[in-house]
C-alpha cells in the first residue's frame, strides 16, 4: 500500500505509523467534562469501509496528516485537511 | 521393461552439452535444457518416490509447477533444500538430488506396509483415533507418524547461500510468457511504456515451448527477439510472482539456484524484488486436470499435456503406447504430437462423439479412438502395464504410459489475492477471474481463452489497455503467427468417474486424499470446502491442490447435490508456489536481523573494556572490565565507585528533544503533568506526561536554556514515542501554538558525572567555569564554551548522588569523555556501566521503564502530588475516571528481602503472606539489585495496595524455578530521603 504523504508525496506504507481514529474531534485542550474525554478516547466506530485515520511519515519527514481510507479495500480517498 | 525412452533427434535440449547429475548417490546424464524431471525420465525411471500416507509407489505426474509427486531433497549438508519439485529444477552438472519419504529406497519401501493399514489413513483419522478417549495418545504417537508421513527434512545448519531483495519499478508488469503474454509485452513495450515480463519456466514461451510447430517457434523466437532489442523492457525467466499485494505491489523470486555450483562468492541464490507497476497483464495460462479413476497413481499416469511437453521440449516418450484419457479435445494435440513422435496412442474419450475434423487427422495418424469409454482401472504395481476401459468399448490394452485429459484449471490464483473470488465458467469448466482491480488485466488460458490466436489478441489488447491505463498512449499490436487454428475445447465434465473399479482413487495425489475420503467427509458433514480441505488435508501440500482443488470440490458439490459455484472454492493466498525462507529473509539475518544503534561513545567503551549488552536496539556499555569479570560483582563495584568517589556513565541513549519558539513554556506546561510555564532560565525541572487516557506516557527532565528554547530529555525506551507524541499535538491539535521540535537524540551525547567527588571531578576538567553549588545549584543549568566547543551541564541526578549530566555534539563525545577521565584522574573517576546505573537508581527509587508499563496512574508510582492542581494538563480528565481510583491499584512499593541465603528475581510473582500461592497474585517485581548501601537484596515492584502495607511481610514467587522467598514492603527511597547529598 502507498500513502500520500502531503510533503513527500506517494511513499510505501512501511515508511509510516498508524495513529488512530481521525473521524472524531479532539475535546479543546482544557476540557475538564469526563464524559467527553472518555467518548473520545475509548469509544470508536471501527467500520469495515471509508474512514478517517491519522497517519505520520515517522521515517520520512515527519509529518502528521488525515488521510481517507477504505478499510476493507485499502482505496486511498487522499489527504483530508 | 522400458517404459520412456529419450528420442535420437528433436526437442529443445542441447545434446553437445552433456550434463552429469547425482541422484540418490549415483550417476545421472542428462543435457543442457533437461530438468530433473525430464532426465529421470529419460533414464527410464519412472518410479521416484513414496506417497505421503500410503506410501504407494509415485512417479512425475506434471511437466510444470504443479507437479504433486516428484518431490525432491536438492543438495547436501548445509546447502540441503527438501520438497523441491524436480519439474522446476534445471539439470545442472553437480546438481545432487535425493527421493524423500521412502525408506530404504522408493522401490523397496518398508513403510509400504502403511498401505495395508490404508483403513486407518482415511479422512479424520487423525482426530479421531489420536484424539480420542486418552489425552496422551496424540504425544505418543505424534513421532512415529511424522517419520512415516513426512516430507524432506530441511537441514539445521546455517544456510551458506546468500539472498537478496530490492525494491523496482516499473508501468507495466506483465506475468507469464505464453502466447498472451508475449503479445502483452510487446505491445506495451511497443508503446514506450517500462515493462518487466516476469516467466517462471526457465525459458519464454510458455504453452509453445511444448508445441512442435516451426511456425510457432519462428513467432516466439521473433516476439523474444524484439524483446529483448526494447531498452524499456526487462524480461526474467525463472521468476515466479508469489503474490500481489494492494498498491499494485507485486513480489518477484528469481531463482538462481541453477548457476549455484558456479556461483562466484556473495552472488544471490535468490532474488526477491518488490514491484510496484502503474498496471499490471496476468496471463497466468492454465493447469491441466487428471481424471479420477481407479489407481490413477500408478507411476506412468500422468498429464496428458505432461507427456506432450516431454515429448516435444525434452525428447522423451512413452516406449510401447499410450492410452490418453480425455473428456475435451485437446487430448487430440497429445495424440497427434505424440504419433508424430512415432508413439502408438489410443484415446479414451468420454464423450459419446467426437468431431469429424478429430476424427480424420487422428484416423491418418493411426490413432485408435474409443468414444463414449473411460478408464475403469490400470493394472501393475509398480509401474502401467495395462489398461481396462469401461463404457462403450470395455476392452484392455497394453501400454506403459497412461494421459489424464481432464480439462484445464485457469491459474486465477493472482487475480483473487486482492480479495476479489473467482466465478465459475460453465463452458471453460472451471474457475475464471470474478473481475480486476482497474489497473489489472487478463489474458488467455487463464481467462478461459484457450485457443493461440484467441490468446494472442487478448494478449494485445490487455497490453495495449494496461499501457494506456499507465500514461502511454500509441502503440502497435502483435499479430498471431498467420496459420495459427484455435483448437476447440469441447469438454464435457466428469466428476465422479463413470466406469472406475474398486482400486484406490486418488483426488488429490500429494496429500493422499481419495474420492472415498472426500465421500466421507461428506458424510460426516464436513461440506463446506474449507472444511473439507481441513478434514481431509487436500490441496494442503507444497502444490496447494494446483491440480486437485477444482476435482475435489465439484466431487463435493455432487454429493451436496448442489452446482459447483454454490459451492465455492477456498481462499487462494501468496505464495503463489513454494520458495525457501531464505528467499523471505533475504539479508535481514543474523547481525543484520534488526537495525542496530550505537552511541557516538561506542568505540571508546570497545577499546576500554566495555562489556556490551543490547538494549532495545541500542548496544550499552553493561559494565567494565576493570571492575571484574562477570556482571554480578563487576556492577556492585561501580555502585560503589559512585556511591564513595565519582563515576563517568554514557547517557546518551536518552532521547534529547530541542524545543524552541515563543509559545514553548505553554506547549510544556500541557504536556506535563506539573507546571514548565514559569520555569527560569538556568533551570531543570523533572517531568511526567500521560496519554490521554491518563496512563503515564514517560517521565524526563526539561531544562530551559533560553526564554523560548528547551531542552527534553526522555527515557531511552520512549524516545521516539515521545518525540511523534509532541509532533502529533502541535501538528495536528494545537496549530495555535507556535512552536518547533526536534529531536537531538542521535546529534547530541550525554555523560553522567556521579558521586560526591563529582564537581570536584568536573572542575577539574573545565577548571574555568563556576561550579560553586551557588553558581550551577541542584536542578541547575548552564551552557558553558569549553575549548570552541558548547558544553551543556545539567546538575541532575539519577543515582542520588551529586551528579551532573554533561552533553555536547555527539561528534566531540569522545574527545570530551577522555578529557574528563584524564583531566579529574587524581579523583579516581572511573566508567560505570548500564547495570551499575540501573542499581544505583533502584536505591534511589527513581522509576524508569520497567516500572512505566503502560498501565500506570501517577499515584501508582507514587507521582500524584507532582500533578498540578490548577493547571490542565493532557490526561488530567481521565486520570480521575473510576478505574484509576481504584484503591487497590498495583502501585510502586520498594521490597527488602529477609532471607539473607536467597536470591531475588525480577518478574517473581507477589503474594500476600497468607495466600496460596497460585496465580497472577497481587503485583511483581519490577527492578532488583544487590544494595551495598544496605547489603541486602532489595527491589522495586507493583503490589496491590501499595504503599498503604508498609511494613507488612510478603512473599515472592519465581515459579519456573520453583523459589519462594520472605520480602518486607518498604519505602522505595532507600537511601539518603532527605535529598542531602542532591545538595551537597
Amino acid at each position: 500500500m502507498m500513502l500520500p504523504c502531503p510533503h513527500c508525496g506517494d511513499r510505501d506504507v512501511s515508511e509510516f505509523r498508524y495513529g488512530g481514529d481521525a473521524s472524531k474531534e479532539r475535546p479543546a485542550h482544557g476540557t475538564g467534562d469526563l464524559q467527553t474525554w472518555n467518548d473520545y478516547v475509548f469509544l470508536f466506530e471501527n467500520p469495515k469501509g471509508p474512514h478517517t485515520e491519522y497517519w505520520q511519515h515517522v521515517l520520512g519527514c515527519r509529518r502528521w496528516f488525515k488521510l481517507a481510507r477504505n478499510t476493507a479495500t485499502n482505496e486511498i480517498g487522499g489527504v483530508v485537511s | 521393461m522400458t517404459t520412456f525412452r529419450r528420442l535420437p533427434k528433436g526437442g529443445r535440449i542441447d545434446r553437445a552439452k552433456p550434463v552429469s547429475a547425482r541422484f540418490d548417490g549415483k550417476s545421472l546424464g542428462g543435457f543442457a535444457g533437461d530438468t530433473l524431471a525430464s532426465a529421470l525420465l529419460a533414464n527410464d525411471k519412472v518410479l521416484v518416490g513414496r506417497s505421503f500416507k500410503y506410501h504407494r509407489p509415485r512417479g512425475i505426474v506434471a511437466a510444470g509447477i504443479e507437479e504433486p509427486n516428484g518431490l525432491f531433497t536438492l543438495g547436501e549438508g548445509a546447502t540441503t533444500e527438501p520438497n523441491v519439485a524436480a519439474t522446476m529444477v534445471d539439470l545442472v552438472e553437480g546438481l545432487v538430488a535425493k527421493t524423500q519419504n521412502a525408506w530404504p529406497s522408493a522401490d523397496f519401501d518398508l513403510m509400504a506396509v502403511n498401505s495395508i493399514l490404508s483403513p486407518l489413513f482415511q479422512s479424520g483419522f487423525y482426530y479421531k483415533t489420536l484424539m480420542g478417549p486418552s489425552k496422551g495418545s496424540w504425544m505418543f504417537y505424534e513421532p512415529f507418524i511424522r517419520k512415516a508421513a513426512g516430507l524432506g527434512k530441511a537441514t539445521d545448519l546455517p544456510d551458506p547461500d546468500r539472498y537478496d531483495m530490492r525494491f523496482a519499478f516499473c508501468d507495466v508488469l506483465v506475468i507469464g510468457s505464453g502466447p498472451a503474454g508475449l503479445a502483452a509485452a510487446l505491445t506495451a513495450g511497443r508503446s514506450g511504456a517500462r515493462v518487466v515480463l516476469a516467466e517462471q519456466d526457465s525459458d519464454f514461451g510458455g504453452s509453445l515451448l511444448s508445441g512442435n510447430d516451426a511456425e510457432h517457434e519462428a513467432w516466439r523466437i521473433a516476439c523474444v527477439e524484439e524483446l529483448k532489442g526494447l531498452s524499456n523492457v526487462e524480461a526474467f525467466t525463472r521468476t515466479t510472482v508469489q503474490g500481489l499485494y494492494d498498491g499494485n505491489l507485486a513480489v518477484l523470486v528469481e531463482n538462481r539456484s541453477h548457476l549455484r555450483p558456479d556461483a562466484k562468492k556473495g552472488e544471490a541464490r535468490m532474488l526477491l524484488t518488490q514491484l510496484r507497476a502503474k498496471a499490471i497483464v496476468m496471463a497466468t495460462g492454465a493447469i491441466e486436470r487428471p481424471l479420477v479413476f481407479s489407481n490413477n497413481d500408478r507411476p506412468g499416469v500422468m498429464l496428458a499435456s505432461a507427456l506432450r511437453t516431454y515429448a516435444n521440449r525434452y525428447a522423451v516418450a512413452p516406449d510401447k503406447r499410450a492410452v490418453i484419457a480425455a473428456n475435451n479435445d485437446t487430448a487430440y494435440q497429445v495424440a497427434l504430437d505424440l504419433a508424430d513422435a512415432g508413439v502408438p496412442v489410443t484415446v479414451a474419450d468420454h464423450r459419446a462423439a467426437v468431431s469429424a475434423d478429430i476424427l480424420s487427422r487422428a484416423g491418418a495418424k493411426g490413432i485408435a479412438i474409443f468414444p463414449g469409454s473411460g478408464i475403469f482401472d490400470v493394472e501393475g504395481s509398480k509401474g502401467v502395464k495395462r489398461v481396462k476401459l469401461g463404457g462403450t468399448h470395455a476392452v484392455t490394452i497394453e501400454c506403459d504410459v497412461v494421459g489424464m485429459a481432464g480439462g484445464w484449471s485457469p491459474v486465477v490464483h493472482l487475480s483473487s489475492h486482492g480479495g476479489i473470488k473467482p466465478k465459475y465458467d460453465e463452458a471453460v469448466a472451471g474457475f475464471v477471474p470474478g473481475g480486476f482491480a482497474p489497473s489489472h488485466f487478463g489474458a488467455g488460458a487463464m481467462m478461459g481463452t484457450f485457443g493461440l490466436s484467441a490468446a494472442v489478441a487478448e494478449g494485445a489488447n490487455a497490453g495495449a489497455s494496461a499501457a494506456s491505463s499507465a500514461g502511454f498512449g500509441k502503440t502497435r499490436p502483435i499479430y498471431a503467427p498467420e496459420h495459427a487454428t484455435d483448437r476447440t475445447y469441447a469438454i464435457l465434465p466428469t466428476w465422479t468417474p463413470a466406469y472406475s473399479a474398486k482400486g484406490k482413487a486418488f483426488v488429490d495425489f500429494q496429500s493422499d486424499v481419495t474420492i472415498k475420503d472426500v465421500k466421507t467427509a461428506h458424510q460426516e458433514g464436513y461440506r463446506s470446502v474449507e472444511h473439507l480441505k481441513r478434514y481431509t488435508t487436500l490441496g494442503m501440500g507444497t502444490d496447494q491442490g494446483k491440480t486437485s482443488n477444482i476435482n475435489a470440490l465439484a466431487l463435493m458439490a455432487e454429493y451436496r447435490g448442489i452446482t459447483i459455484p454454490e459451492a465455492g472454492t477456498t481462499t487462494f493466498r501468496p505464495p503463489y508456489a513454494p520458495l525457501t525462507m531464505g528467499a523471505i529473509a533475504g539479508r535481514t539475518v543474523g547481525a543484520h536481523f534488526r537495525p542496530v544503534r550505537l552511541s557516538p561513545l561506542n568505540d571508546w567503551h570497545a577499546k576500554n573494556g566495555g562489556i556490551f549488552i543490547d538494549a532495545g536496539l541500542w548496544k550499552r556499555a553493561w559494565y567494565y572490565a576493570w571492575a571484574g569479570n562477570s556482571p554480578e560483582t563487576a556492577y556492585v563495584k561501580e555502585m560503589e565507585l559512585v556511591r564513595r568517589g565519582v563515576g563517568l556513565a554514557d547517557v546518551s541513549t536518552l532521547g534529547k528533544i530541542d524545543i524552541q519558539g515563543p509559545d514553548a513554556a505553554e506547549f510544556l506546561n500541557r504536556v506535563y503533568v506539573n507546571g514548565f510555564a514559569k520555569l527560569p532560565v538556568g533551570k531543570v525541572r523533572y517531568g511526567v506526561m500521560l496519554n490521554d487516557d491518563g496512563i503515564v506516557l514517560d517521565d524526563g527532565t526539561t531544562a530551559r536554556i533560553t526564554e523560548n528554547q528547551f531542552y527534553m530529555t526522555t527515557t531511552t525506551a520512549q524516545a521516539g514515542e515521545v518525540m511523534s507524541w509532541l509532533e502529533y499535538l502541535l501538528q495536528m491539535h494545537w496549530p495555535e501554538l507556535n512552536v518547533q521540535v526536534a529531536s537531538l537524540t542521535d546529534e547530541w551525547a550525554g555523560m553522567a558525572v556521579s558521586g560526591p567527588k563529582a564537581r570536584e571531578a568536573l572542575q577539574l576538567a573545565f577548571p574555568e567555569a563556576d561550579l560553586s553549588d551557588a553558581a550551577l545549584p541542584y536542578m541547575g543549568c548552564k551552557d558553558i564554551r569549553f575549548d570552541g566547543v558548547t558544553v551543556r551541564l545539567l546538575r541532575m541526578s539519577f543515582s542520588g548522588e551529586l551528579a551532573y549530566e554533561v552533553h555536547v555534539a555527539a561528534d566531540y563525545a569522545i574527545s570530551l569523555w577522555e578529557h574528563i577521565l584524564k583531566a579529574a584522574a587524581s579523583t579516581g573517576i572511573k566508567p560505570y556501566g548500564l547495570e551499575a546505573l540501573a542499581s544505583l537508581r533502584i536505591e534511589k527509587g527513581h522509576v524508569a521503564g520497567l516500572e512505566l508499563d503502560h498501565r500506570n496512574t501517577l499515584d501508582d508510582l507514587g507521582l500524584g502530588k507532582m500533578a498540578g492542581k490548577e493547571k490542565d494538563y493532557v490526561g488530567k480528565a481521565l486520570r480521575f475516571r473510576e478505574d484509576c481510583q481504584r484503591p487497590e491499584r498495583w502501585s510502586l512499593v520498594g521490597l527488602e528481602l529477609m532471607e539473607p541465603d536467597k536470591k531475588l528475581r525480577g518478574g517473581s510473582i507477589l503474594f500476600a503472606a497468607t495466600d496460596e500461592i497460585k496465580g497472577h497474585g497481587r503485583g511483581y517485581i519490577t527492578s532488583v539489585t544487590w544494595s551495598t548501601e544496605l547489603n541486602k537484596f532489595i527491589a522495586l515492584g507493583l503490589f496491590d495496595g501499595g504503599l498503604k502495607h508498609e511494613g507488612e511481610e510478603i512473599i515472592a514467587a519465581f515459579p519456573l524455578k520453583n523459589e519462594q522467598a520472605r520480602l518486607k514492603i518498604v519505602s522505595p527511597h532507600f537511601i539518603d530521603k532527605e535529598g542531602a547529598r542532591l545538595h551537597a
